[in-house]
């Protein structure tokens, strides 16, 4: 070893704040217009990696909520309905490039708002959320073909909720095709990331869209449950937990509104003995880190062939060392903060179930900023296949690691689960990568890659991880009336 | 330094190596952002890591001598630059280049092995060794037998490179794959290992005659071989990618990769090199554009 070791850091690189503009109060967008909330009442939107306020939110209640599809159903009657596709296409791309041109200042937010990286956001969520809605304009006048020999015909209101791990990305998957298909929107996003939805809304307005096609409510369950019981919604989309998904199912259950449900998931991330391993390796790392966690497809169950695991264990511990940690702002972070305070006290209580459980823990040597809300990247070994860590949801940087020995025993074991919304396959062999796609019940799988999105690509579950499909082609069925 | 007795058989097989997967892990080193003093030192350490390469038919005493001078006077007019780590030429030049850096600190590289083809009998091959480390080369860059690599005889291979570092002596040994004639990430893996199984003191890309040269994809999958190897048995292993590597910013992603797969400890001249001769003047020119603010005309620098 070098006697006089020197070390090398990177030097802090933040991504600057100057440029974006962030009013102190953020009112209802219902109609075309900001209107304050009937409750009068507003609540804090904070940063959860330094613990500072950002903004006041309005909290709208069933008033609200009333007022917002009531604009809906008026602007899809007089409005919306009867333009021509191809007109509506280019209020869609016109959405997209506006929100292109302020790609920067959407990351940014993003990455304040909810704790991710700048990294993150500026080359994932944004990005990705442009392209939602370049590539559903591109369907607007052409659904014909989309559904050959069928008529097609839009629902009406779509009531649309959407979770706080990719706020504005959500936000996309769920306007883009609703807007597309002929449908006017009431979306709300999450009470802890309520900004970037409200930032579309300027673009929104900026794009001159008619008055009432989509409207942003912004609140708490009880605002998303005013959304699924009004009588004049005719579509409910919902991105959030199983447990929520079930109770939306309940509620509409008896009445015509159409649903989509993308809910939880416990994916099964497989490495087989002649994967690439080094590769698997990112990909473990960037199935259940990426995103701190918070992704509903979350590589969050591995699965690795018995004659590999100890080399595997091995680097992913090293791998996991060399992650940055901390400051979501900064260009060189990998693993930013937990999005709120809520969350990081679920994550830290199943981290303690699976320490009394009796699994072997190991966490990053990485050093935690003192204030905001963070969480090392956890692995657990030993975990059984009735471990409560390996069978319930997280939500958070938790990996749980089981070995196998044969292929019908790591199928069997994978989809014995109530989720079933993603899963990856790692092997240099062809065969056995089809074998599998065809075996797991998830509705996607990846195969030598991870966490990969696109808008051409369908995404949704099987069993209690929803139903219905977003992104690609079957996005579109979701919001249309075939016949 | 190692004490291993080389086996072909003591290898263990290689693990394979998705292109894809490469590829995006390698575009995350680029997007690490070098800033301010991290990119000071960073830009000194790259200068004191390069081998200053002139591997000419056409080479003269002259002009080996110019480039000894170059090496260790970079740029005088700034104060407190370092040397480069070495000086590379061919087995006949050494003897001058050995007299031009004495007590300097920089030390004398040479190619042997009927560099850069290696198409030449083993015989021949240790002459050539033997001459350029008499010469007085502190190092030896040697080539494979790609020919023989890429129709399987990976053990001939493995013999070759036990061979001439046998010849070295004290001289330590860089071997040079070629990996632009290797051409998938699987060839450049299975040839890291044998090299370095076979008594390799350094893995290095290229000879710098052949495309693509030192991809950050093919350094990757040779900084992963030595982080197996250094994992397996702890012992220390240098890199030392060649040909392609003329900008100041890709060879600060080159130092990031090495930080962030083999760690601190690989940041110095003894683990880590460039083979390259137009980067110096590149780095030189950032160096002093952190000082002044603005960058100078190349006309300032001198071209050996």
């Amino acid at each position: 070893m070098a006697k006089d070791q020197t070390t090398w850091e990177y030097a802090p690189a933040p991504e600057g704040t100057g440029h974006i503009k962030l009013n102190k109060k953020y009112n209802l967008f219902i109609d075309g217009k900001w209107v304050a909330p009937s409750s009068k009442k507003y609540f804090e939107t904070i940063n959860p990696a330094t613990e500072e306020v950002l903004a006041e939110i309005a909290y709208a209640n069933e008033k609200d909520v009333d007022l917002a599809v009531k604009a809906a159903r008026k602007a899809y009657t007089n409005v919306w309905s009867k333009m021509p596709a191809s007109e509506r296409a280019k209020y869609i791309y016109r959405i997209a490039r506006l929100m292109q041109e302020r790609a920067r200042e959407f990351a940014v937010i993003e990455s304040l708002d909810a704790g991710k990286t700048i990294r993150e956001s500026r080359d994932i969520d944004v990005p990705l959320a442009c392209n939602h809605f370049f590539y559903y304009a591109g369907w607007a006048d052409k659904l014909e073909y989309a559904f050959p020999n069928r008529k097609v015909e839009s629902l009406g209101v779509a009531g649309q909720i959407i979770p706080w791990n990719f706020p504005l990305l959500m936000a996309a998957w769920k306007i883009a095709p609703a807007l597309a298909t002929g449908n006017t929107v009431v979306l709300k996003p999450s009470e802890t990331t309520s900004l970037t939805a409200l930032k579309l809304a300027e673009i929104i307005e900026e794009a001159g869209l008619p008055h009432g096609v989509v409207n942003i409510v912004t609140g708490y369950g009880d605002t998303g449950a005013a959304i699924v019981n009004h009588p004049d919604v005719n579509k409910i989309a919902f991105t959030g937990s199983t447990a929520v998904g079930k109770m939306i199912q309940k509620a509409i259950a008896g009445t015509p509104k159409k649903a989509t449900l993308e809910l939880g998931g416990k994916s099964a991330n497989i490495i087989f003995e002649d994967a690439p391993i080094d590769q698997a390796v990112e990909g473990i790392i960037n199935g259940i880190f990426f995103n701190q966690g918070h992704v509903c497809c979350a590589g969050s169950r591995l699965f690795v062939q018995e004659g590999v695991a100890e080399k595997v264990i091995r680097k992913l511990k090293q791998r996991m060392d060399s992650l940055y940690v901390g400051n979501p702002m900064d260009k060189n972070t990998d693993i930013g903060a937990i999005n709120s305070k809520k969350q990081l006290e679920t994550i830290k209580k199943y981290i303690q179930i699976g320490l009394d459980e009796g699994a072997e823990m190991y966490q990053s040597t990485c050093e935690l900023p003192s204030k905001g809300y963070y969480c090392a990247p956890t692995l657990f070994l030993d975990v059984a296949q009735s471990s409560v860590i390996a069978q319930e949801e997280i939500f958070g940087p938790v990996l749980t690691i089981q070995t196998f020995r044969t292929v019908d025993e790591v199928i069997q074991k994978a989809n014995n689960s109530p989720y079933g919304l993603a899963a990856g396959v790692w092997t240099d062999k062809g065969s056995r990568i089809f074998n599998l796609t065809t075996k797991l019940k998830a509705g996607v799988v990846w195969a030598n890659t991870y966490n990969k999105f696109d808008p051409t690509s369908p995404f949704g579950g099987y069993k209690e991880s929803g139903f219905g499909r977003e992104g690609g082609v079957h996005g579109l069925s979701g919001y249309v009336k075939l016949s | 330094m190692s004490n291993k007795t080389p086996n072909f058989l003591t290898i263990p097989p290689s693990p394979t190596v998705d292109k894809v997967g490469v590829e995006e892990r390698v575009a995350r080193f680029q997007t690490r952002s070098i800033k301010n003093q991290s990119k000071e030192q960073g830009l000194k350490m790259v200068l004191n890591m390069i081998d200053l390469t002139t591997l000419e038919g056409k080479d003269t005493p002259g002009k080996v001598k110019q480039m000894c001078y170059k090496a260790q006077h970079l740029h005088d007019e700034f104060p407190g630059l370092p040397t480069v780590a070495a000086v590379c030429v061919y087995p006949s030049m050494v003897a001058i280049a050995k007299k031009e850096v004495q007590n300097s600190g920089v030390k004398v590289a040479s190619v042997s092995t009927a560099f850069p083809s290696g198409q030449a009998p083993l015989s021949v091959k240790i002459a050539d060794t033997k001459f350029a480390v008499e010469s007085g080369a502190d190092e030896i860059d040697m080539v494979i037998s790609r020919g023989k690599f890429l129709t399987g005889e990976h053990n001939f291979v493995f013999d070759e490179i036990a061979a001439i570092k046998e010849a070295c002596g004290v001289a330590r040994l860089k071997v040079i794959l070629e990996t632009g004639e290797l051409v998938t990430l699987d060839n450049v893996r299975r040839a890291s290992d044998i090299a370095i199984y076979a008594g390799a003191d350094f893995i290095k890309t290229s000879t710098g005659k052949i495309q693509p040269a030192a991809t950050m994809q093919v350094t990757y999958t040779m900084l992963m071989a030595i982080r197996d190897y250094f994992d397996e048995t702890g012992i220390m292993i240098g890199m030392k990618p060649a040909g392609g590597i003329s900008t100041s910013k890709l060879a600060l992603h080159n130092l990031v990769m090495v930080k962030e797969i083999l760690g601190d400890a690989w940041l110095t001249n003894e683990w880590f090199r460039f083979g390259a001769s137009s980067l110096a003047n590149d780095v030189l020119m950032q160096i002093l554009k952190t000082k002044t603010g603005v960058y100078q005309s190349s006309d300032y620098f001198s071209i050996d």
